[in-house]
């Protein structure tokens, strides 16, 4: 059935999982409650976590050395959970801009910005972006200078990467929380800066 | 661990072999030259995990930068750079 | 065919490519079920994502190309599943025929 309620047959690949799902359920070897919760889990997950740690690693220059050094451990101390995670974080800098692939299929880091976007994923993305950053990059509407480094990491095994993007200028003084509101996915990833004090 | 082979800073040469199953090290990278970043840990071996099997012992696994100039025959910049993580037995010595 | 390397029709870095199409949407619900049976039989190690991405990749290159991400998924978990002798063809074709037959 679809979920508008309206009748629409079943596409092949709705009523295959339909199917694997109901065999997995009827074998006891996943609950429909096992499955909706991982749902729910996955629906609720947005980046907010990755600003959060953005934003502390802005604030507290401590907790940023310890984040560069253990990802996945600075989550942690955060009282972020990011099971089986091992997070690399790579810093901008004015020399130097970061950006993250995987050309292979998709990693990417989902307990701290959730579910990928579709370009992500794209055949356009993952071709290109190992191979012409700056022209990618460009497309995203950030044009870096000649002069400025591009560091392009491709997610080929266990690490899954985040970008931790440059404070913005103009936010002297500012909460934690205030902060984070200016950390946006894309700059996490590495195809934009975040957004202005004024933004 | 078993004793890693190679140092970070160590130059390191990705073979330069196309085999079949599953494969973690990109087709792109296959020959190329470049610079051990970090050891980044021994992991289950992907390519044994995919078939069933348990990927042990775990093979070590490094982050090998690359100058994009050598690994595309026409990239402009000089400085820019490739990382990848790559497993042990995809290296060599150069 | 000429002489040529075998490459996975999956392994994409630094293949010519067009631009990127940044719209958005939001996943369908079958979709984040497919995602989160995958994650599930992980957690229950029975499982591993490397296996079911082993299945993506030996899809044809053109079912790779033409299906849509969770679609390749969905196979693949599938094949995954058989693989490891979960659930079996004759189950599977039995309960896909039951499902249509629900209308």
């Amino acid at each position: 059935m679809s979920e508008t309620g309206t009748y629409r047959p079943l596409t092949y690949f709705q009523l295959m999982e339909v199917s694997l799902r109901e065999l997995l359920v009827e074998k006891g070897i996943v609950t429909e409650d096992e499955i909706a919760a991982e749902v729910e889990a996955m629906r609720k997950r947005g980046y907010e976590r990755g600003a959060r740690v953005v934003a502390r690693a802005w604030i507290d220059p401590e907790y940023k050395k310890r984040l560069l050094a253990n990802g996945t451990r600075a989550c942690e101390e955060l009282g972020l959970e990011v099971p089986a995670l091992r997070l690399l974080v790579v810093e901008n800098t004015p020399e130097v801009h970061n950006a993250i692939v995987c050309t292979l299929c998709s990693c990417y880091p989902r307990m701290l910005l959730g579910l990928p976007p579709e370009w992500y994923k794209s055949r356009n993305y993952r071709s290109r972006m190992a191979r012409e950053p700056r022209a990618v990059l460009a497309e995203f509407g950030l044009h870096i200078a000649e002069n400025v480094t591009i560091r392009v990491h491709d997610s080929t095994a266990d690490m899954r990467y985040m970008v931790l993007p440059m404070r913005p200028a103009g936010t002297e003084g500012w909460s934690e929380e205030r902060l984070a509101s200016r950390v946006t996915r894309d700059s996490m990833i590495g195809v934009a800066v975040p957004k202005g004090p004024n933004d | 661990m078993a004793e890693p082979l190679f140092r970070p800073g160590e130059r390191v040469r990705v073979l330069k072999a196309y085999p079949l199953g599953h494969v973690r090290t990109p087709f792109y990278i296959r020959g190329c030259t470049g610079v051990v970043e970090r050891i980044c840990g021994a992991f289950p071996n992907p390519e044994e995990l995919a078939q069933m099997r348990d990927g042990l012992p775990p093979p070590p696994l490094y982050r090998v930068r690359f100058l994009q100039k050598d690994v595309w025959p026409d990239y402009a910049n000089a400085n820019d750079v490739l990382e990848v993580e790559i497993y042990q037995h995809w290296l060599e010595k150069t | 065919m000429t002489d040529r390397p075998f490459r996975g029709c999956h392994d994409l870095g630094g293949l010519p490519a067009g631009p990127i199409d940044r719209s958005e949407h939001d996943y369908a619900e079958w979709e984040r079920r497919v995602d989160a049976m995958g994650v599930l039989l992980g957690s229950k190690k029975l499982l591993t994502v490397d296996q079911r991405r082993r299945n993506i990749e030996a899809l044809p290159p053109q079912a790779y190309d033409a299906l849509a991400y969770y679609e390749r998924w969905v196979i693949s978990l599938g094949q995954s599943l058989i693989q490891r002798g979960l659930v079996t063809t004759a189950e599977l074709a039995r309960k896909m025929l039951e499902v249509e037959n629900r209308g």
